[in-house]
């Protein structure tokens, strides 16, 4: 009894030296991780990188920025939406058919889907430049950079929204709406598709992530005049001076989180409203 | 509950009841599995049949193949009123089901939920509201109307879930251990509901359940499963006082073994005397016995009341106070035979009693018969 109350205290003795050495861990964690987006936030509104904020504040970096490469925002940003459509239009769908075969091909087909992740973005590139390079105005377009896009980001709505189609409940929930006479589209749009609405919105917003910070395959696929805003960050980097580099990330950081709350909190009310599953 | 009725309106389901016709429905699987030996059962226009049973008899196979969510093996036909339905899809035949967890749409309200089945039959929308509120009223929902499943308690689950069942007025209902998440006191509660319920609505019903008191108690016969085949089709009462077959017996109720030697004697031994054994029995090496037919009489003669009826003798080994009976767990002198007993709960033996026992020779059941297989 003794030696169990002892225990017991010594484990509660460990738990109180714990929360310090956690907290400072993540502390330490949180600065490292948060002191380079500082650093360049701050070179894109100092006058001089090297001299620092003693240099003196300007916002001359960001007006340079916008005027050369404003266009690759908004590029970037439609181009994110226009996948994430394409991705749910495709995607659900083929979620469903694949959570509800048992087949053998439909496992290697699921395989075969993920591939363009694990395979470098170069690669895919290259392979599509191979197959559909010839075809002129498809190349010139936005329309090539988005198909890459689309092969790319695919994998995770797929697989985010068959697990959840895979849940037992579902199909429970498609054999009700089935015996109450419902068709297939009923059925799908009206109660499959909301029940794991929470699990599409979450695809949705990870596909609109990829797609906006993608660098490896559409810097292979873009033209001049199909510039995104990873590629525009890329050739500032490269050609300009730092301070417009980091004024571009700045710009990028501005732009892009609103939409990412707004894309969260349009998360969190769809888990409040269509997440409640029973008991 | 039964406002309809009590107003002198139409009875709510005016759907014509249906006699459902199983006929040599068997179900395998990939893999060689057969879940469903060939099966052949009438369920009568207006009938409640509980299909009851252990896990994995079969029987919610055989509840999926009425309902259409399974294609029975070629040769196996259903039909509704005589009409073949085999080849028709669930949503073509007409049916209502309660599953088990009961399968209600999470992100709509109790009427979205109660009017589905009708906004795509395409009902117009006055129609919808009247129908979705005169359920509502059937199974005492109103005030619930536009709560969401999750915040509604099992019990309330349950009621919508047959609610959207019968909205659409099908022509046989089908309820798949409609009870099971349910805890004691309300599975109880509800069971009577069900059972008042199914006979307002006067509609065919398949029940399928594991649990003996629940199947009693709201069907009107009883189809005993084991092993993918009924083994026996009967009334409950029928079904456990004769039993057809030792595991319909043993599943109904609980039952006491009584071991006896055909070759040694005609009668059955029992704590030195020896009870007369039916003709029908004769062969058997061991006989059944349901606990409340082990009739037993404190004392230190056996009672001079009932003549003609030999009484034994029995140690009390355990007595267990059950709240409405007592329960006696006897050592039959001179056997190897250990047999329970329920006595009223007033029942004054004590541990270590040695008591007088007695079996009416009509409560003996056989305990062996021809072994079950496809």
């Amino acid at each position: 009894m003794k030696r169990a109350l002892k225990r017991c205290s010594a484990t509660h003795q460990q738990g109180r030296l714990d929360a310090p050495v956690l907290l400072s861990v993540t502390l330490l964690v949180t600065l490292f991780t948060v002191l380079p987006m500082l650093l360049s936030i701050t070179a894109g509104l100092s006058n001089n990188f090297t001299r620092g904020v003693a240099s003196g504040l300007t916002t001359r970096w960001i007006v340079e920025v916008w005027s050369l490469y404003g266009s690759t925002v908004w590029s970037s940003v439609l181009l994110a939406l226009s996948c994430m459509v394409l991705v749910l239009c495709i995607g659900v769908p083929c979620a469903w058919a694949l959570a509800r075969s048992e087949s053998r091909a439909a496992r290697v087909f699921e395989d075969l889907l993920t591939l363009p992740v694990a395979v470098p973005g170069l690669a895919s590139a290259l392979a599509l430049i191979l197959a559909y390079g010839e075809l002129r105005g498809f190349r010139q377009s936005f329309l090539f950079i988005l198909a890459g896009h689309v092969v790319f980001t695919l994998p995770f709505m797929v697989r985010t929204a068959s697990a959840a189609f895979a849940r037992p409940d579902l199909q429970s929930l498609d054999e009700a709406a089935r015996s109450l006479g419902a068709s297939f589209l009923q059925r799908f749009f009206g109660v499959l598709v909301p029940a794991v609405a929470p699990s599409i919105v979450a695809g949705s917003l990870m596909v609109f992530t990829l797609s906006v910070g993608e660098f490896n395959l559409t810097w292979m696929l873009h033209t001049p005049l199909t510039r995104t805003l990873p590629v525009g960050l890329a050739d500032s980097y490269a050609s300009m001076r730092i301070e417009i580099g980091s004024a571009y990330t700045l710009v990028f950081f501005t732009v892009i989180l609103p939409i990412l709350w707004a894309m969260q909190a349009v998360a969190r009310w769809t888990e409040k409203a269509y997440g409640s599953k029973l008991g | 509950m039964d406002q309809n009725l009590a107003n002198g309106a139409e009875p709510f389901n005016a759907a014509p009841s249906t006699r459902i016709e199983v006929m040599e429905c068997a179900k395998t699987y990939v893999g060689g599995v057969q879940a469903l030996c060939p099966t052949s059962l009438t369920v009568q226009p207006g009938e409640v049949l509980a299909l009851l049973g252990p896990s994995g008899c079969g029987k919610t196979t055989l509840l999926r193949v009425i309902a259409g969510l399974i294609d029975p093996d070629r040769g196996g036909r259903i039909a509704f009123n005589g009409k073949d339905v085999t080849v028709r899809p669930i949503e073509k035949r007409s049916v209502g089901m309660v599953f088990q967890h009961y399968a209600l749409f999470p992100q709509m309200t109790v009427e979205g939920n109660i009017g589905y089945g009708l906004r795509v039959r395409g009902v117009p929308a006055p129609q919808i509201r009247r129908r979705v509120g005169e359920v509502i009223d059937l199974v005492r929902l109103t005030g619930l109307e536009k709560r969401r499943p999750a915040q509604l308690s099992g019990g309330q689950r349950q009621r919508v879930a047959l609610a959207r069942a019968v909205a659409v007025q099908p022509r046989v209902l089908l309820l798949d251990e409609p009870l099971t998440a349910l805890d004691a006191k309300l599975k109880e509660a509800l069971r009577d509901e069900l059972a008042q319920l199914l006979r307002e609505l006067h509609i065919t019903a398949v029940h399928v359940t594991h649990d003996q008191t629940e199947a009693l108690a709201i069907a009107d016969r009883l189809a005993v499963m084991q092993a993918g085949r009924i083994v026996q089709v009967g009334r409950g009462e029928d079904l456990y006082r004769q039993p057809g077959h030792p595991f319909v017996a043993e599943f109904l109720g609980r039952v006491n073994r009584l071991q006896r030697d055909p070759t040694a004697n005609a009668g059955v031994a029992l704590g030195g005397v020896e009870l007369a054994c039916p003709a029908a029995l004769h062969r058997q090496t061991t006989l059944l016995v349901r606990p409340e037919d082990v009739q037993i009489h404190l004392g230190t003669a056996p009672p001079f009341a009932a003549q003609g009826t030999s009484w034994g003798q029995a140690r009390v080994l355990q007595r267990s106070f059950l709240g409405n009976r007592v329960q006696l767990r006897l050592m039959v002198l001179g056997q190897a035979d250990v047999l329970v007993s329920d006595q009223p709960r007033d029942c004054a033996a004590a541990v270590n009693d040695t008591v007088h026992i007695t079996i009416d020779p009509a409560c003996l059941m056989p305990a062996s018969l021809n072994a079950v297989s496809c």
